[in-house]
């Protein structure tokens, strides 16, 4: 028998880590014949922690949302040896996969990622050696090329192209950096990649440095990432214990390929490769104009290829299953299968892949099983900071590059946070702004000062103190800064407000004409009251007030003192009469 | 940090605790311009340390012969770095998109109402600092917080105080 626990990041903070603790000690106390091992996510975090239990006979039993009880439960159907009389009939994890194609993900959440002997059983790393052995650089480039793989970071550049550019350019010397600083707040599949298979990783950029013809590599990865880093060190060193990666690769004279991780030290405009480039050598992350291209000038002025960790994480399967199946899934100008991550105020949220070209509703209802608690669909946030806000009445919308930048907002790195009728867009513009504002590296004036005149608008907007003019004013910026900044960041950054004004300026209008915020987000425009025919003296809501707000006898209706109220919320979450209403 | 023009501190908070320099000598001494650049040296200071202590810049400085001034510069452009000690027990507190659709800035408050400080301040007792930091990416599990390397997920307001006087009472600390 063998237990195998989900152990990514979301699943140790969901209680995994004491779940396999608690496993290990029962298996030793039970004198159990069984063997214990870890796997990455599997994208349905909605059910961690996920235990899978398989037979001598590799039946396979998958458990959701464990707890120490329901352990002790399994354990004991595991000693009287029931454990697979009853047949696996309500798995949720199994429908949620059916509804997905998974390339990127193939691996996550069914191998060990800390076991390079599960990742060559399934056939791993005989992509990179069947190039080094039988390709030229040019017949992996145009496999690529006939694949159609564009990059999944966020611009959705061709791949292809950039690899012949970095091949073509001068120089003996040349680099393959993999960009895992996964900066968009509300993706992770990047991380899950890393945590989960980080073999396929590493085997995607031999393949892209054989293609351009650079024999050192550089995975940067984010700090706020520890598990991953761990996971993939530990892969690297795999790898180097069986002559994969180093010198002499596979046995074959003089073919070289090193690996080592740089640690970013969180900034998000080290997304933009320039940035990147620039603090791989220890430099502020500053982008700089372009050309030269990274493929001419990049990392100490030689040739330099980037790519994320999704787009390489794509390229073993390309290889070993040709160009033209990828081609086939997805839509004509976007190829193959998409991650994204399925957050906010949805029912199943996750990580799901897939094929692009299905629709904004068939993802977010079909797959992701609709919004959470009964509420109703307002908004999807595509593209994080550089992107935008899709309205209901767009749903229909294919996911592909062209048309979600139609709608305004853009595919970027995958973040798809589902918004409800609770959520304010106006507070959302002003989040995103935030954001920006903060990340503006400080180069270009449009970028530094125009962000932070736009978050000081929306700042004034969400506190009831706006002005008619400033929803022009605010458009105005915005087409200025998209002009005049010089990298993405700034040129993106105000799509946010874009999207919010042309879909929901209502909103805006609201907030500065009425000072009402009807999604009760904004707490300067919102309050609390009891509703004394509803109250029935239960006390609850006073025991919970942090600030002593509220005042009444038992059993006779409660009132929240205006001036002290903090405005926290904790009375309406905890009322069970429905006593208390936000206005 | 001294501002080198006009002699005067630029550092907002003029109660430095003592530093140990013995504690970074082995860091410096493995320091390879070669393989190793500024941001993963001031990484390994931090390790050390928890921040940036000034006087172990000044060290930095004088052994890599990168300009002060620049590495003050890279020191601020990351948001990983820190210029002012830390409490004992880091609280990173997510402010990722789906963190804040799901009501991070309540948990904000109730941070603040229990620990009685400002972002990136320390705690009296010395316990506590609390920074907003983006995406943790655990995003399905929001509102999420990490005190040290421990992650509390699905965070409501009341969870905070709870999670707080737990470890204050491991502390041995009056609630």
């Amino acid at each position: 028998m063998k237990f195998v626990v989900g152990s990514g990041s979301c699943g140790i903070a969901a209680g995994a880590d004491r779940i396999f603790t608690l496993l290990n000690q029962e298996i030793n106390e039970n004198n159990l014949k069984a063997s214990l091992e870890i796997t990455g996510c599997i994208g349905t975090c909605y059910l961690e922690p996920i235990l899978e239990v398989y037979s001598e006979n590799n039946a396979m039993k998958r458990f959701t949302k464990v707890t120490e009880e329901s352990l002790l439960e399994i354990i004991s159907q595991a000693k009287e040896g029931t454990l697979f009389s009853e047949d696996n009939a309500n798995d949720l994890v199994s429908e949620q996969l059916g509804h997905q194609d998974r390339i990127v993900l193939r691996n996550c959440g069914v191998i060990n990622p800390e076991s390079i002997d599960d990742y060559l059983t399934i056939g791993g790393y005989q992509s990179i050696e069947a190039c080094l052995r039988e390709k030229t650089p040019q017949e992996v480039i145009e496999e690529v090329k006939i694949a159609g793989l564009r990059g999944r970071g966020g611009a959705g550049f061709p791949t292809w192209f950039k690899w012949n550019a970095a091949l073509k350019s001068a120089g003996s010397v040349k680099y393959m950096v993999c960009n895992a600083d996964e900066g968009d707040p509300g993706a992770f599949m990047d991380r899950s990649v890393l945590e989960g298979d980080p073999h396929s990783l590493i085997e995607g950029m031999m393949i892209a440095g054989f293609a351009i013809g650079a024999r050192k590599g550089i995975v940067y990865v984010r700090a706020e990432y520890p598990l991953a880093i761990v996971r993939l060190e530990k892969a690297i060193a795999q790898a180097k214990e069986r002559h994969i990666l180093g010198k002499n690769i596979f046995g074959l004279d003089g073919v070289d390929f090193d690996l080592s991780i740089k640690t970013g030290a969180g900034a998000f405009v080290c997304g933009e490769e320039t940035a990147l480039i620039a603090s791989l050598e220890g430099e502020r992350g500053m982008p700089r104009l372009k050309p030269p291209f990274p493929a001419e000038k990049g990392y100490f002025d030689h040739p330099t290829n980037i790519n994320n960790v999704e787009t390489l994480a794509n390229v073993p399967w390309i290889m070993s299953n040709g160009g033209a199946a990828f081609a086939a899934r997805g839509a004509e100008k976007s190829a193959g299968t998409k991650v994204f991550a399925l957050t906010g105020k949805i029912q199943n949220g996750g990580l799901v892949e897939i094929p692009m070209g299905m629709t904004l509703r068939e993802v977010i209802f079909g797959v992701g099983g609709g919004i959470k608690n009964g509420k109703k669909f307002k908004a999807v946030q595509l593209g994080g900071p550089s992107g935008g806000c899709i309205p209901e009445e767009l749903l229909d919308t294919p996911v592909t590059y062209e048309d979600i930048n139609k709608t305004g907002a853009i595919v970027g790195s995958g973040g798809m946070v589902v918004m409800d009728e609770d959520t304010c867009m106006v507070e959302m513009a002003r989040f995103f702004l935030d954001f920006t504002c903060k990340e503006s590296c400080g180069k270009c004036t449009y970028c530094r000062i125009g962000t932070r005149r736009m978050l000081e608008i929306l700042e004034r907007i969400t506190k009831g103190d706006g002005k008619p003019e400033d929803i022009p004013l605010l458009e105005e910026l915005s087409y200025k800064i998209k002009e005049g900044a010089m990298c993405g960041l700034g040129q993106t950054a105000p799509n946010p407000v874009l999207t919010t004004l042309k879909y929901f300026r209502h909103e805006y209008e609201e907030h500065i004409n009425e000072k009402k915020c009807s999604a009760g987000t904004c707490h300067e425009l919102i309050s609390y009251r009891i509703l004394e025919d509803k109250c029935i003296g239960c006390t609850v809501c006073a025991k919970v007030c942090p600030t002593n707000a509220i005042a009444g006898e038992r059993k006779s209706p409660h009132v929240i003192d205006q001036d002290a109220c903090i405005k926290c919320g904790q009375c309406y979450e905890k009322c069970n009469f429905n006593a208390i209403v936000k206005l | 940090m001294l501002c080198k023009c006009q002699q005067t501190s630029v550092s907002e908070s003029s109660e430095q605790p003592q530093v140990d320099l013995s504690q970074v000598k082995g860091l410096l001494d493995a320091y390879d311009p070669a393989t190793t650049n500024l941001i993963t040296l001031l990484q390994g200071v931090q390790k050390i340390y928890g921040y940036l202590p000034e006087e172990v810049l000044k060290e930095v400085s004088i052994v890599t012969k990168i300009k002060e001034a620049k590495i003050y510069g890279v020191a601020t452009f990351y948001s990983q770095f820190r210029l002012k000690p830390i409490g004992k027990y880091l609280i990173m507190l997510c402010q990722g998109t789906a963190c804040h659709v799901n009501g991070s800035a309540n948990i904000e408050r109730a941070l603040q109402e229990v620990l009685a400080v400002n972002e990136g301040d320390i705690t009296p007792d010395g316990l506590f600092t609390y920074i907003n930091v983006a995406c943790l990416g655990c995003c399905s599990l929001a509102p999420v917080m990490m005190i040290n390397d421990q992650t509390h997920a699905k965070l409501t307001t009341g969870d905070v105080a709870k999670i707080i006087n737990e470890i204050r009472a491991q502390e041995g600390m009056a609630i």
